[in-house]
């Protein structure tokens, strides 16, 4: 009875941040061996614009890792709560907190994070924010607690970029917001097609296609000062953009030549080369995590497969062999997953490949422009339903699900961005 | 007094002939008066027999609705880029237009079905506007005026799904710029 009455207090929860969401997450499919957290309520929380405990328990809920527990009071940091009556009610560790509202107007936010079982503190923070970065705060928290307890780096302050079309009313966007969907902001706007947004490492700049010229164009826009700057505008087209590990060099698709072939050039737009050598297409390139090779989509074999060749150039081997079409190269941080897009029995399906053994999985249906978590632990895709395009969320073991919907529009394209300082 | 006749006579056609030599050429846009503020005072009584002449202007023959350069879309078979019988006309008129008008530029746009991925799709249009390109380039189209371009699955003429809508939107479109 008091689980189902917590399940059913957190889906409110959950119900009541998404009231707010420009796109709403819908979860399914949570793991099994989740962590149960307990979140308490923050002492005098209410002087934020936002509930700093409910953005904690809607990321940890939304990984899928956690089982978060209501603790169903206000605990602040400063107290000594009795953690062995948490141990009891099934929580592994407790989340207590608190608010401060500052003369100069900023908001004082203190968590800390108690091991309930070795009835220890596991980490705490305290920052000053201004009030409008609230959310971020909450996200930061969420993410230290995702960290000290998984041992993995969370991505619960990290941003996305995609790209919100309206066909028949002639009106693109190219769209940044937090990892949840939340705090949409638009960075381009007008009325010819965006495609393939690509974040720079350090999370500042954004590379992408526009059509604003009747033809595809590489554009570098600077998030922070607007600027942009053309990076590719050769004969033919150019397209599918993808930052070198270290934000110096960008690898490129151009049609200069007749056929389209990968070329790297660097962040400013100087120094071309071609780096790949075919009679057919070669495009999407992605740079390995190392940045010493680069992954493509060719159909040198007949149809599209995914390759690999040294940045420099030279002989590419062939990564994907099962079915016919192999397209949307994607490898992880760690360099030892591939995520790609799969035509089998007539759909496209997003599949990821462990590099090292070959073992393949497929993760979704009715899936396209896949883009790993920074943490390499999701891989957000855009994804055909009823007509429309939306994005959703899968783990890379396949058990976690979310389904990131809107209320007009087609949303698609989607690029995770970096870990920011 | 015969042989004044005949240079009168000789000096008249020539008149007639560089009046026609001057004459604006068919694809001259026409010229908008810049400043009435500053022009000259009327004309004094004795030219009233002049005629000022009014260009009525001439319709282009690419901006003719009813004209065969009205067609720019070349159509491909799926998975083709192989230009067809029934766009083959339409790569020729094209042509036959550029060759004459060396000042006129196009771009080839490409275009494909929705099915696939965006940036190969991209790749996939390529193919279909560099096939018309070099059926025109074969035709005696100077390679600086035309540019062979990719919209990929972006722009679509026709919409929703199904073998109709993907013909129609497996094409290249001539654009003239």
């Amino acid at each position: 009875m008091k689980k189902l009455h917590t399940l059913l207090f957190s889906a409110s929860l959950m119900m009541g941040a998404a009231a707010h969401a420009q796109l709403r997450v819908e979860i399914a499919g949570v793991g099994s061996n989740q962590i149960p957290v307990a979140v308490a309520g923050f002492a005098d929380e209410s002087v934020a614009p936002e509930q700093v405990s409910a953005i904690i328990r809607a990321d940890l809920e939304r990984s899928g890792v956690f089982k978060v527990i209501d603790a169903r009071q206000t605990i602040s940091d400063s107290a000594s709560p009795d953690l062995g009556a948490f141990k009891s009610a099934g929580a592994d560790a407790l989340v207590v907190g608190s608010v401060q509202r500052m003369p100069d107007g900023r908001l004082q936010i203190r968590y800390k994070l108690h091991d309930t079982v070795k009835k220890t503190q596991l980490s705490q923070l305290s920052d000053a924010v201004s009030a409008r970065n609230t959310r971020l705060e909450g996200h930061r928290i969420a993410d230290d607690i995702y960290e000290k307890l998984t041992g993995v780096r969370g991505i619960f302050a990290t941003r996305i970029a995609y790209v919100k079309e309206n066909r028949a009313g002639r009106d693109y966007q190219l769209v940044v917001a937090d990892a949840d969907g939340e705090g949409e902001q638009v960075a381009a706007h007008g009325k010819e097609p965006i495609i393939s947004p690509a974040w720079s490492p350090d999370g500042t700049k954004v590379a992408y296609v526009s059509f604003e010229m009747r033809k595809p164009v590489i554009y570098v826009q600077n998030l922070v000062t607007g600027q942009r700057t053309v990076v590719a505008n050769e004969k033919g087209s150019n397209s599918a953009p993808s930052w070198s590990p270290d934000g110096t060099r960008l690898a490129l698709a151009l049609s200069k030549t007749g056929n389209t072939q990968i070329y790297v050039v660097n962040a400013d737009g100087s120094g071309l080369r071609r780096v790949s050598n075919s009679n057919g297409i070669d495009t999407e390139p992605q740079f390995s995590a190392d940045g010493q090779s680069i992954y493509f989509t060719s159909d040198r074999s007949g149809g599209p497969q995914v390759y690999k060749m040294s940045a420099g150039g030279g002989q590419a081997t062939r990564v994907t062999f099962n079915g016919s079409y192999n397209i949307s190269p994607r490898v992880s941080s760690d360099g030892k997953t591939l995520a790609w897009i799969s035509q089998r029995d007539g759909g496209y399906s997003l599949y990821a490949m462990d590099l090292a053994s070959g073992q393949e999985q497929r993760l979704a249906d009715s899936a396209s422009e896949p883009s790993f978590s920074p943490n390499g632990k999701y891989i957000m895709y855009a994804t055909k339903g009823g007509g429309r395009v939306a994005l959703a969320v899968v783990s890379v073991d396949g058990r976690v699900k979310q389904r990131l919907s809107t209320q007009a529009g087609n949303i698609r394209e989607p690029s995770w961005g970096p870990f920011m300082k | 007094m015969r042989n004044i006749k005949s240079v009168a006579l000789i000096a008249s056609f020539a008149a007639v002939l560089s009046a026609c030599s001057s004459s604006p050429k068919l694809t001259e846009t026409p010229v908008v008066e810049q400043s009435p503020v500053t022009q000259a005072a009327p004309p004094p009584a004795d030219t009233t027999r002049d005629i000022r002449r009014v260009e009525t202007g001439n319709v282009d023959a690419l901006n003719d609705p009813k004209g065969v350069l009205a067609n720019r879309s070349v159509y491909f078979d799926f998975d083709s880029y192989v230009v067809r019988d029934d766009g083959k006309p339409v790569v020729e008129n094209h042509s036959a237009y550029l060759a004459k008008n060396k000042q006129r530029h196009i771009l080839i746009q490409g275009n494909t079905d929705d099915r696939g991925g965006t940036e190969y799709n991209l790749a996939l249009g390529q193919k279909r506007a560099e096939a018309v390109r070099k059926s025109m380039a074969a035709l005696g189209v100077a390679d600086g005026q035309m540019e062979a371009v990719s919209l990929g699955e972006e722009k679509p003429k026709a919409t929703g799904s199904g073998e109709s809508v993907w013909a129609e939107n497996r094409r290249a479109d001539i654009v003239y710029q």
